[in-house]
């Protein structure tokens, strides 16, 4: 992706207008784009009224689950008895997903504006940026803005830290992240109680991610009905969406679109299609824990909650990842598999075996090892690891294993008929 | 056997003055000492290269934890290092996106190129370890490679020659 950023005449720049254009990461140059205008005017509302309007503007989690944030927002304790904390989910590391890193390498101050808004709006004293321990530049970029923004004193009490992970996917699990923050290992906790009941440290706590809150200073400041406006097919999902495009596309990165955004315009009119000589096989629409899609699925789909789950899939972060006719799906199953084996905290055994299992069994069909039975053995163990641990991250590794062998079994079992040359993994 | 303490583990301690107070300042960010392990680890590693028992027997001590505890957090995460390592600490993106644009071929340049051999191994002047990481969050410039805090976006197995000379 070039820059300064030249937006595709198809988006609708709200999220990223200001992409590539380094003024804007200092405070004069975002106060000189209204930025903190959104904040003044909340921080004069009840906490209740900005919450509404959040509400009502439709907006939903961008991390992955699309919950409604106004909603999440209100289930916080209405009489406030003890502290309240809000977390920043900025641990963004689902393959595929590259946004969240955008947003805060080139408008960090869009992201504080939002966290500070949100705190306003929950009653938190305290706002925590939990930021992937990888991201060097994003957070030297960060500390940067927020000693800016202390130095004004735009916050008004509310107290903004940032807090570097250390290298472990699960972390972006809510729970997990809390877990981490106070100097535990990231493993998820069991809920309920849920994190407005009992999160950080004990105390009532909301979670959103960047994306989330980088939306709410644009709905404060133009209204929800604005943000409602913006919608191209179900009402149910609202406002722009920030896509991460990687893998066999001409043009991969970041593209923001109005919801319900046709992917099969993204993927060809916006990013260029597969190489030359190349057509698109598959496509994993929200990051690689979702279900795989294959091409027809993918040029039928739109780009909101309910459209890719239309398809069989789900919006997830928004982490489009490509794959055209060169690309090995048993392969490449198994190196997510692997991923998630990688990733697993071991806390449940579904989860720690599952992973491992599935990740060797693909081994051994690629090595040319397989037995005619390991498609239904894997199908079995990806059951079993559906639906029955603390958190999503055994699910999500058998997502893919489940729909790769529905959709691409042929490519499966090339490879246990001895017809198709073995592939040796390292 | 006279020569077996390395140069790095010599005694001083890491948490003393102005390193004392940096931990300081993050302290009082939190409600309690135990939040503050993720951060002093960081702060740990930048001064010492890496995290030794004997470090996490000071930060034990500073935090208010046991040294085992914190070496349950220690070896969690995949940032903080276990062992030494080289100069530069090379991480390549391997994961599904990276992997179908060409991150192996990345990994066998800078295995080749930098004499490290094999991944996760240091070279033999003590320059360069190079790792293959999982999903480093920015899959549409593959392949990301950090060399130790610099991020840098789409390189090829033809632009590895450069890197390793600007480190080197």
């Amino acid at each position: 992706m070039g820059y300064p950023h030249k937006p595709h005449p198809k988006e609708t720049v709200v999220l990223s207008q200001y992409f590539g254009d380094a003024d804007a990461r200092t405070i004069k140059g975002w106060t000189k784009r209204g930025g903190y205008e959104a904040l003044s005017q909340a921080l004069k509302m009840d906490p209740v009224a900005v919450t509404d309007v959040v509400k009502e503007s439709g907006l939903r989690g961008r991390g992955g689950a699309g919950f409604p944030t106004g909603l999440k927002w209100s289930f916080m304790p209405k009489e406030k008895k003890k502290a309240h904390y809000l977390c920043v989910n900025a641990d963004e590391s689902e393959p595929g997903t590259f946004k969240d890193r955008e947003i805060m390498r080139w408008t960090p101050h869009a992201l504080l504006e939002g966290t500070a808004i949100a705190a306003h709006a929950i009653r938190a004293e305290i706002a925590y940026i939990y930021i992937r321990g990888e991201f060097t530049e994003p957070w030297m970029i960060m500390s940067r803005a927020l000693e800016e923004a202390n130095a004004a004193g735009v916050f008004g009490s509310i107290k903004i830290y940032l807090h570097r992970g250390a290298g472990a996917y699960i972390c972006g699990e809510e729970t997990a992240l809390m877990n981490s923050l106070e100097g535990k290992r990231g493993n998820p906790r069991i809920k309920p109680p849920f994190p407005a009941a009992a999160g950080l440290f004990g105390l009532p706590t909301t979670i959103n991610n960047v994306e989330t809150l980088a939306a709410v200073p644009h709905i404060v400041k133009r209204g929800a009905a604005w943000y409602k406006g913006l919608c191209l097919s179900n009402p149910k999902s609202t406002g722009t969406k920030l896509f991460s495009v990687c893998g066999h596309v001409q043009r991969p990165g970041n593209y923001e679109v109005t919801m319900g955004f046709p992917l099969k315009a993204l993927l060809y009119d916006m990013c260029g299609g597969p190489p030359a000589g190349r057509t698109l096989k598959a496509c994993i629409p929200g990051g690689s824990s979702v279900p795989i899609l294959t091409r027809e699925e993918t040029e039928a789909c739109l780009l909101d909650y309910e459209g890719v789950v239309a398809q069989g899939s789900m919006l997830g972060s928004g982490g489009v990842i490509v794959f055209d006719d060169s690309a090995d799906m048993v392969y490449q199953i198994m190196r997510l598999a692997k991923f998630y084996a990688h990733e697993s905290c071991a806390q449940c055994t579904q989860c720690r075996e599952g992973t491992a299992w599935t990740t060797k069994i693909m081994e051994r069909i690629l090595a040319g090892q397989g037995k005619t039975t390991d498609l239904d053995l894997l199908l079995d163990l990806s059951e079993n690891m559906t639906g029955k641990t603390i958190c999503v991250l055994s699910d999500s590794c058998a997502a893919p294993i489940v729909s790769g062998i529905k959709k691409f079994r042929g490519e499966f079992e090339a490879y246990l008929a001895g017809n198709r040359q073995p592939v040796l993994v390292g | 056997m006279s020569q077996r303490v390395s140069q790095t583990e010599d005694h001083q301690p890491v948490f003393a003055g102005k390193v004392l107070e940096e931990l300081q300042t993050v302290l009082q960010r939190y409600p309690n000492k135990q939040a503050a392990l993720l951060p002093a680890l960081w702060i740990a590693q930048r001064e010492h290269g890496w995290i030794s028992d004997r470090i996490m027997a000071e930060v034990a001590e500073v935090l208010g934890v046991t040294p085992a505890y914190v070496k349950g957090v220690v070896t969690f995460y995949t940032m903080y290092h276990q062992h030494p390592v080289g100069k530069n600490f090379v991480q390549v993106c391997t994961t599904s996106p990276c992997n179908i644009c060409g991150a192996e071929g990345v990994v066998k340049a800078l295995l080749a190129q930098t004499g490290a051999g094999d991944a996760g191994a240091t070279s033999p002047d003590g320059k360069w370890t190079i790792v293959e990481v999982e999903c480093l969050g920015a899959c549409g410039f593959a392949t990301p490679i950090l060399v130790n805090d610099d991020f840098i976006e789409s390189v090829t197995p033809e632009k590895v020659p450069e890197i390793v000379r600007k480190y080197r």
